[in-house]
Parts: structure tokens; C-alpha cells; sequence
């Protein structure tokens, strides 16, 4: 062990305990500045992780970034992280409104992923949850204008399931519809296919991160079905 | 060249002329475009012979192949990858672990080509020498690379590893992570000479772990012929070693820092230095002599 370097053979205790002690340091404070750097970029509000991403932090234990889901994806929808991306260094992710994922059947970017960062146990791309689509601008959507659009709706891959389109009174005239796309998140996978085709200049609707635009009902609240008990509140009178 | 007397290696390349004193060199190139091909090939051309990066890949759609740092950054993250990645590393793994391990740095990583051109400018408008830094941070580089994701539960490196990062930039056109790379090649020309690959970089450091027990090194067979020239020792990326060899007990560079990269076969116009196995007998006595005298 000692041979390949002679002027060690003289070292001692001390020396060695206090050159020890000078590296330790100084790995210490790159460290320190690796955790800061790592921890400063996070995932954006934007940016959707491919199908079957595990959640963020266990997603950035696993992925070792070799873009092999990327390469694997036929549209060109994946990308990996440059720097200054709304995704960590190095990560895959995806822009809904540049190039949203068309949600193959055989899915195989997640068969492409090494680490298991992409589950492999998702076998039915409708479940995947890569986001959840959010009519963010009801002032600028131009289904709540009263007009029939209905883009978003339309462009949806699982149509009346994802997005459903509901009708009410407009009470701008009171004697016409509205046309209201209305989002079901449970079924919603985040595609981004309403995003991208959107007429706005800007979308109306947006796909958001699950986290971001889930909520979660309280760990007291007992009530499984809250709709059905709500409506037997209303017809029965309140029975706790 | 207008100065052919002032041409580095001058000597090595007078005797054994102008291709035996650069071959493991232009072998070396050769095969480090060859890699970064076959990965390019794939965005580039469609042809995918070789998927993904040097973080983790799949050769003819078939074979998986992973870096054993980033793989055990994983592992140590607490998440237990896919098969794949496992037997990924471990092929790598067995692979470096036979050919000597920092055979990673010199014949494949692309890193080096950029750090090489570094040493390169410094010896072609002789700059002065920085003062020796311990090699052995790296060591420590590595721990601590072992250490964050057990702290902090994601791979903190592969934020900032400038391997990956140099391929990605070049296959995924990720053009800003050459910041990292040019700022390694500054640091290596300006800062410290070989800063980067032979003081720093933790992936090199694992390699060379891994390939301590490799039997491929390179030995001072014919010291005696050596003039003292130095010429090995103004191109060799961890010239540390050169001295034991050429002066000390062992002819043989066992240090698991060496890079295996032959450039100091190519240089010496007396042919001191060859690629031997460690196990080859002449070798074994010379250690057990050396064993016996301290």
C-alpha cells in the first residue's frame, strides 16, 4: 500500500490527522455547495415527468439520466434537462404545450428506463399521471365567452372521460348555453393534449403537476363518498 | 513544425518515427470517438447500435450497461433499481475491473480529450509548473459523492458530473452543461495542471479502485536504458507514479491512479515502458523483493 508513495512513509500521526482533517473539510464544503445547487433547481410548474414517473423525490433517487426514454420516444415529446430547464440537470421531462405525449399504447419509454425511475408495473398508458389538466382562465377560454370551441375537448384521448363538456345558462344573454369543458382529474392523465391545441395565445388550460393541482381532503374527514352523503344531507337533513 | 529541435519527444520520434511515438495516443482518440460514435449514431444517424449515454445504456438493444458511481449513487439513495441497471454496472464493472480500471479515463471518457488539450496548451507555450496537489482528494471526492445521497436521498453528483454532462450535450444538444466543461478546462490550464482527472473527479477514482486488481499495467521493463530525459514525466497525467517505477524497488506501476494511457510508451526514445501483466512472473519476484526489503 505504502510503496507508490515514499514521502508518505514519514508521516506522522499528527500529519496524517490534520491532512485528513484539511480534506475533510474541503470535501465537506463542496458538498455543502453540490446539496445548494442540486436542491436550488427543482421540477417547474410546467414541466410534466414522462408517464409512470415515480414521485418527484423518489423519481430523483432513481433516475440516472441516460436518456434512454427519450431516445425511446417516438414524437420527440421527451427531452432531458439542460440547465436553467424548469427540471433538474440532466432529468427527462416534457413541455404539454410544445409537444404533448400521445400516450402509445405500448408505452416505451417507461420499457426503456434502466433504474425503474418510470414504473415498469404501468402496463395501460389511460392510467398514467403525468399531470392534471386545469382550465386555469375562464375569463380568456372562449367556452365560458359562450362560443362553441370545444378544442380541448375535443383533442382529449380518452374524449368525455378526461374532459366532458357540460352545459348551463348563460347569463351574459340569459337565452343561450354555455358549452363548459369541465376536467375529471381522477381520469385525466396529463397529457397535455388540450394545452397544446388551445386556441389562446396563451392556453387556457394548463396541465399541472398532480401535487400542484390536487387537492386532499383532511385526515379527519371520515366521509368516503362526500357527493352522495352531501346529497343525502340536503334531501334528509344532517345526520352525523 | 518550424522548431523541430524544440518539438516535444523530439528524441522518441527521431528514433522510432512519427507513429510509433504517438500510437497509443492516436489509439487512444481513436477510441474515445469510436464510443462517443456509436452513442452519437443513434440521434444522429438513426442507426442505434449503442441507446442512451455513458450514465446507463443498451448495446444492440440487447446488452445493459451502466456507470458502477452512478448505479451505487442509486443504490445508496435507498431506491433498488431494475435488474438492468444492476447488471449493467456489474458488467462495467467486471469489464474495468480486467482491463484495468482507469483504462475508463484515457481510452474512453470524454473528458479527457478536453483536460489532455489542456496539458497539451500548457506544455506547448510552457507554462509554469503549479505546485504538486494531493491526488489522493479524489479518494475523498468519492466518499463524499457516496455520502449525499445517504444525507440528502437523490444522486446530488449527477447534477454537476461533467461525464454525462459532455455526452448529453453532444447527443441531447443539452449545450449549456459545456459550461462545466469549459470551466474544467480552464481550471486545468490556468489553475492547477491536471486538476480535474487526476486530483478531482470521483468517477476516476472508482475506476482506478476497481481496476487495482486488474492484471493489465505498465512497467519500466528496460530502466536501465532510461536517460533521464523526461519526457515521460512532462506528459504522464499522474507523474507520481513514474519515479517509484524507474528509481524504486518495483519496475511495475501498480497504483490503481495510473491510467493505463501508454503515452509514456510512445514518448521514451529508449523504450523503457511497455504494457505488461502484473501476474507474469518477473514481476512476481520483483514484488516479493520488495515486499521482503521493508
Amino acid at each position: 500500500m505504502t510503496t507508490q508513495s515514499p514521502p508518505l512513509k514519514g508521516l506522522n500521526r499528527r500529519q496524517f490527522l490534520a491532512t485528513s482533517a484539511r480534506y475533510a473539510c474541503a470535501a465537506g464544503l463542496v458538498g455543502s455547495g453540490l446539496v445548494a445547487i442540486a436542491r436550488a433547481q427543482q421540477l417547474g410548474p410546467q414541466a410534466l415527468r414522462p408517464p409512470a414517473a415515480l414521485a418527484e423525490a423518489e423519481f430523483l433517487s432513481a433516475c440516472v439520466r441516460c436518456g434512454l426514454c427519450v431516445e425511446a420516444c417516438p414524437y420527440d415529446t421527451l427531452q432531458l434537462a439542460r440547465w436553467f430547464a424548469p427540471a433538474p440537470m440532466g432529468t427527462p421531462w416534457f413541455s404539454a404545450r410544445d409537444i404533448p405525449c400521445e400516450m402509445c399504447d405500448d408505452i416505451p419509454c417507461v420499457k426503456a428506463c434502466p433504474s425503474g425511475a418510470l414504473d415498469p408495473s404501468l402496463h395501460d398508458i389511460s392510467e398514467a399521471k403525468m399531470g392534471v389538466a386545469v382550465l386555469i382562465d375562464e375569463k380568456a377560454c372562449l367556452n365560458f365567452k359562450g362560443l362553441r370551441c370545444d378544442v380541448c375537448y375535443r383533442v382529449c384521448p380518452l374524449l368525455d372521460q378526461a374532459i366532458s363538456i357540460e352545459m348551463s345558462r348563460n347569463h351574459h344573454s340569459d337565452h343561450h348555453a354555455l358549452f363548459i369543458p369541465v376536467v375529471n382529474s381522477d381520469k385525466c392523465t396529463g397529457c397535455g393534449k388540450c394545452e397544446h391545441a388551445c386556441v389562446l395565445d396563451v392556453p387556457a388550460i394548463k396541465v399541472l403537476p398532480p401535487a400542484l393541482a390536487q387537492g386532499k381532503a383532511a385526515a379527519h374527514d371520515t366521509y368516503q363518498d362526500t357527493g352522495s352523503v352531501t346529497l343525502e344531507m340536503l334531501n334528509g337533513g344532517f345526520k352525523p | 513544425m518550424s522548431h523541430p529541435s524544440s518539438r516535444f519527444a523530439a528524441a522518441a520520434i527521431a528514433r522510432l518515427g512519427f507513429w510509433k511515438a504517438h500510437r497509443f495516443l492516436l489509439l487512444r482518440r481513436a477510441s474515445q470517438l469510436t464510443v462517443l460514435t456509436l452513442f452519437a449514431m443513434g440521434p444522429w444517424a438513426g442507426i442505434w447500435l449503442l441507446q442512451g449515454n455513458l450514465s446507463a445504456s443498451l448495446l444492440l438493444d440487447t446488452v445493459p450497461l451502466a456507470d458502477p458511481l452512478t448505479t451505487l449513487q442509486v443504490l445508496l439513495t435507498g431506491h433498488l433499481p431494475q435488474f438492468q441497471l444492476l447488471l449493467g454496472a456489474i458488467l462495467i464493472g467486471l469489464f474495468y475491473g480486467l482491463l484495468g480500471g482507469r483504462v475508463f479515463c484515457s481510452w474512453v471518457c470524454p473528458v479527457n480529450m478536453v483536460t489532455d488539450f489542456a496539458a497539451w496548451l500548457r506544455r506547448r507555450f510552457n507554462l509554469p509548473r503549479t505546485p504538486e496537489l494531493p491526488g489522493k482528494f479524489r479518494y475523498f471526492m468519492l466518499a463524499l459523492v457516496l455520502l449525499l445521497p445517504m444525507l440528502t436521498g437523490f444522486t446530488v453528483w449527477e447534477w454537476l458530473n461533467p461525464v454525462p454532462i459532455l455526452y448529453r450535450a453532444l447527443l441531447f444538444g443539452n449545450v449549456t452543461g459545456i459550461s462545466i466543461i469549459v470551466a474544467i478546462f480552464l481550471a486545468d490550464l490556468l489553475l492547477a495542471e491536471r486538476l480535474w482527472c487526476s486530483h478531482v473527479c470521483p468517477t476516476g477514482a472508482l475506476y482506478g479502485l476497481l481496476g487495482k486488481l486488474s492484471p493489465v499495467k505498465i512497467a519500466a521493463v528496460k530502466r536501465e536504458a532510461c536517460n533521464n530525459c523526461m519526457d515521460c514525466f512532462s506528459v504522464c497525467p499522474e507523474r507520481q507514479l513514474l519515479k517509484p517505477a524507474l528509481k524504486g524497488q518495483q519496475r511495475l506501476i501498480s497504483d490503481a491512479d495510473c491510467t493505463l494511457c501508454g503515452r509514456c510508451i510512445d514518448v521514451c526514445a529508449a523504450e523503457v515502458f511497455q504494457y505488461k501483466n502484473r501476474f507474469n512472473k518477473e514481476f512476481q519476484r520483483f514484488a516479493h523483493k520488495a515486499e521482503n526489503e521493508q
